[in-house]
């Protein structure tokens, strides 16, 4: 594992990637040293102001500092993604591997209920779990859970199905190994490294639903800061200011680059070996 | 000296159509039979070789001993129980008794796992606490030859040689009566074949294990085997002594095997080479009659009609063919199969 | 430099060295190869694991890997040599004048085109009629022993068995007539009945066509039966070349004469204890100076732990590379 990570930092792209990601995660733990002003504080006489020494990004229509708000904002992003990613990664695994190696009738079944939730509209899916919980981070995550276990739960399946037949589990069978020793001793530290290629490319996407569920509506009451609730306020006063629209963005397009970059070379560093040590 | 495994009348099917499809096709029977009617037996600290080619159901009939795949019809007796019928308990007390080991030698080694936690796996898995993995680990690589710090590498750091070894270390964990190898020389360099043979003919005489070798791999036979079977498309042509199958094989699909097996001797002209027609028929149009007939250099009268009973010819060797040949003078000591007029060099 | 006349040859390589460039260090995969293959015979070529015969290979049909490079050294055929050629003039020799078949048939056939498809494709380079063309690839599957060929044309590889496919390969390879043919363990994945029956259709073909074919296997005994002349290799270097005869009758590098002994094939008593050779191939990328094989070899001498031995010829187109030679 640490070999990987000093490969990736040696990679140009995975040592930006690795960068980026770690600016982000920083400042969003350590936001409440950084932030000048309080989030939430108004201050209806600074309203609408655009990007000045005192307020780094403007401000919004109730007086807000944006920099502050989107510091504070990307705590958020960061609970919704690391919650949710790993809580449908853990569920995804355990379907994916039970499905792959598993009776071929369990493995109908759960293929039907991963379809079943891909079929769906995201969008539908949450407005429905809003209509029956209410709008707030909890169905956000709920949402963004349900939609992304099929994601892993196929690559997890596949990788299964893939190794189920090689001569070592067999070998492990024969030497009277129990099922549960083989998945997981055997079967998913070999499914893991396509995982965190699929996680790392993945949550960008997780942070954006969350911003476009907030963004509609469903997701974090104000006046808490998100960058999808920045982006709905921006989108409002458009006519009158783009700081706004443009601070929410910013991070966004960071956050998205640094992941990308970094599962990008992730996957660059652990494929070739992942043939070779397979 | 005591049995320690009996095969009886053994039949191992695979479906081929699934029960819909079956019904559609009229196809009373959707099954293809991979190892059919076998018998034999293999004695306390013997080796029993299987030689087949690609298609006679050796690696099947290997595979079921393991208790891998059910079984059809027939029984597997170890120890006075038929495996084939043995509950969870027993199967797992079966398992610590018969180990195998793998064609594939890097491949058939969990990936992750160091080389000292798979040979010592086994202890975990039937629960021996008592024992110290890193001990025993020491001493298992030391009786296939090799370093100790083994231990730490990783199964894609081995060449083929050393994996090979693993796989007997492995094997050994649990000092078991019998152990199936699958194929113990493929992909192994000539010049270092003789390793693993040698080591497990040196292991077969200090510890007395009995050994179920699959191999096609005829030259590697004469040096390592007790008895001998050929087989072909699932069942038994030909069963015996080695050194007996060697010097008078009698069914013309052995003499075709051992004729087709030149001799690193360009001056040898294998005068009398029997050449097969065609091809292995396919397991879903079994021929009538006598199986081998339609590549039969022999096939006469009743071989297309009739399926032949197993004869006995000599002490304890037994075929299946209407018209067992005689190798007039042709046949060797030497269990090469070559004629003697030699010096007609170009 | 080998003594041998090279008029007579097809293919002859003098000299040649290739290393690879990896994150270890440089690789010195073939060092001073000197291989000649007359015109109509057929050359064997013998080795272990390490000796560098895919480099060998992909020198010849220059398609050797990106990080691949020729420090010395001179490939010639039919007049050109081979290591100057551009990939455009390789491509128009590569399934005309020279062709190969691998040991895994489905290196060759494509799984999802037909093998008629297939065997009219390669004929591009001809100004035939489709039907004329339809019936050339007709009469190259039954010289190779397809039985119904006509029918079978549209017909996928899967639908062939492994032994089948392997004739259709040799078919497409030999179809446009080659000089030289290279046969890369073509039975190596068969089993031993179809193996002699591939080895009895190469030597008919061969006479047929009076093509050459380059046979590497480490089979010794197909090597003894099929080849006039055999090379062997260790480690990336030539260690002996002369006719099958003299150099299995007459192994004169220590390696030869132990690969031999430790074929099973030739062991002429049963015995429970088998000859190896002890040791393994040195690291090409640190290679130790001196002899290649002096660490595992049973006749080593001081002069073989400095110099490397040169290219002698011991006896009539019996060529080896050892001290014990040089010495007498």
């Amino acid at each position: 594992m640490k070999e990987v990570i000093k490969r990736v930092a040696a990679d140009p792209l995975g040592l930006m990637g690795l960068c980026l990601v770690t600016f982000m995660v920083l400042s969003a733990i350590l936001a409440s040293l950084i932030a000048p002003y309080n989030p939430i504080a108004l201050n209806i006489m600074d309203r609408l102001q655009g990007p000045s020494w005192s307020h780094l990004l403007g401000t919004d229509q109730l007086g807000r500092d944006l920099f502050s708000r989107v510091l504070y904002g990307g705590q958020v992003a960061l609970k919704v993604a690391l919650v949710s990613t790993g809580v449908s990664i853990t569920i995804g695994t355990v379907l994916g591997m039970i499905a792959g190696f598993g009776p071929r009738w369990f493995d109908g079944i759960i293929m039907l209920f991963f379809d079943t939730i891909r079929s769906f509209p995201t969008v539908m899916f949450a407005l429905a779990t809003v209509a029956l919980v209410g709008p707030s981070l909890s169905t956000v995550i709920i949402v963004i859970i349900v939609t992304q276990i099929p994601t892993y739960g196929r690559v997890v399946r596949t990788q299964t199905l893939t190794i189920k037949s090689s001569e070592f589990i067999k070998a492990e069978i024969v030497m009277g190994a129990s099922t549960f020793r083989i998945l997981f001793v055997h079967i998913l530290p070999n499914v893991v490294g396509p995982l965190l290629i699929l996680a790392s490319m993945d949550i960008p996407t997780v942070i954006a639903l969350e911003a476009g569920l907030s963004f509609l509506g469903m997701g974090v009451k104000p006046p808490t800061p998100s960058w999808g609730s920045i982006l709905n306020d921006g989108y409002t006063l458009i006519r009158n200011t783009p700081w706004p629209i443009i601070a929410g963005s910013i991070p966004l397009v960071l956050v998205t680059l640094g992941f990308t970059f970094l599962g990008e070379s992730l996957r660059d560093q652990l494929d070739p070996k992942l043939r070779k040590s397979l | 000296m005591s049995t320690v495994l009996e095969i009886e009348n053994l039949r191992v099917r695979f479906r081929i159509q699934s029960s819909l499809m079956a019904m559609l096709n009229k196809n009373k029977d959707p099954y293809i039979d991979a190892v059919r009617q076998v018998s034999f037996k293999i004695e306390e600290g013997q080796t029993f070789t299987l030689v087949g080619e690609s298609g006679s159901g050796k690696s099947t009939l290997a595979y079921a001993v393991a208790g891998l795949l059910p079984v059809a019809d027939g029984s597997i007796m170890f120890n006075g129980d038929d495996v084939t019928k043995m509950n969870h308990k027993d199967l797992m007390d079966y398992r610590k008794q018969v180990s195998m080991m793998w064609q594939n030698p890097v491949g058939s080694l969990s990936p992750r796992m160091s080389v000292g936690g798979l040979i010592t796996e086994a202890y975990k898995i039937h629960g021996l606490k008592d024992r110290d993995r890193k001990m025993e680990a020491s001493r298992l690589l030391e009786m296939v030859g090799l370093p100790k710090h083994f231990s730490e590498r990783y199964p894609h750091q081995l060449s083929g040689g050393q994996a090979r070894r693993v796989g007997v270390a492995r094997a050994l964990a649990l000092s078991p009566k019998l152990i199936i190898a699958d194929e113990p020389t493929a992909g192994l360099d000539v010049s270092i074949q003789g390793e693993i043979l040698n080591l497990l003919n040196k292991l077969q005489d200090d510890l007395g294990v009995s050994m179920f070798v699959i191999t096609h791999n005829l030259n590697v036979v004469r040096h390592i085997s007790d008895r001998t079977a050929i087989m072909y498309l699932g069942r038994f042509a030909e069963q015996g002594s080695t050194d007996d199958i060697f010097a008078n094989p009698r069914h013309p699909y052995t003499l075709a095997l051992l004729s087709a097996n030149p001799e690193p001797d360009p001056e040898v002209i294998i005068k009398d080479r029997i050449e097969l027609k065609g091809e292995v028929p396919s397991l879903m149009n079994r021929p009538s009659g006598c199986e081998f007939h339609t590549r039969c250099p022999f096939a006469a009268k009743d071989c297309d009609t009739v399926f032949p009973p197993i004869e006995t010819v000599g002490e304890a060797h037994h075929l299946t063919c209407h018209y067992p040949r005689e190798l007039k003078g042709l046949g060797s000591s030497d269990g090469v199969f070559h004629d003697e007029y030699a010096d007609q060099i170009n | 430099m080998s003594k041998v006349p090279t008029a007579g040859n097809i293919l002859t390589i003098r000299d040649l060295s290739i290393e690879y460039t990896t994150d270890r260090g440089v690789l010195k995969a073939m060092r001073n190869v000197n291989l000649d293959i007359p015109k109509g015979s057929i050359v064997g070529v013998v080795g272990e694991s390490g000796c560098g015969k895919s480099t060998l290979i992909s020198s010849i049909i220059g398609l050797l890997a990106s990080n691949a490079s020729v420090s010395n050294g001179s490939i010639e055929f039919e007049k050109q040599d081979l290591l100057k050629l551009s990939q455009d003039d390789m491509r128009i020799i590569r399934g005309a004048r020279l062709s190969i078949v691998f040991q895994d048939p489905m290196s060759t056939l494509n799984p999802v085109l037909s093998i008629g498809r297939q065997m009219t494709d390669i004929q591009y380079r001809d100004k035939k009629t489709t039907s004329e063309k339809r019936q050339r690839s007709i009469d190259m599957l039954t010289s190779v022993g397809i039985p119904d060929p006509e029918s079978r044309l549209n017909q996928y590889p899967h639908e062939f068995s492994g032994g089948m496919q392997q004739r259709i390969s040799i078919a497409m390879a030999l179809q446009a007539e080659p000089s030289l043919l290279i046969a890369d363990e073509p039975t190596t994945a068969l089993d031993a009945t179809l193996e002699v029956q591939i080895i009895h259709l190469l030597k008919e073909l061969q006479s047929k066509m009076n093509c050459s074919i380059l046979f590497i296997s480490h089979h010794l005994g197909v090597i003894a039966e099929l080849c006039d002349y055999v090379v062997v290799m260790y480690a990336g270097e030539v260690v002996e070349q002369g006719t099958t005869k003299d150099v299995f009758k007459n192994p004169t590098h220590p390696y030869t004469a132990k690969l031999l002994e430790c074929d099973p094939a030739s062991i002429a008593k049963k015995t429970r204890s088998l000859p190896t050779i002890p040791g393994e191939i040195p690291d090409l990328v640190s290679l130790p100076p001196g002899c290649v094989y002096k660490n595992r070899c049973d006749k080593a001498m001081e002069v073989c732990d400095s110099k490397t031995p040169s290219w002698t010829e011991f006896k009539g187109g019996h060529f080896v590379r050892c001290h014990l030679v040089e010495e007498v």
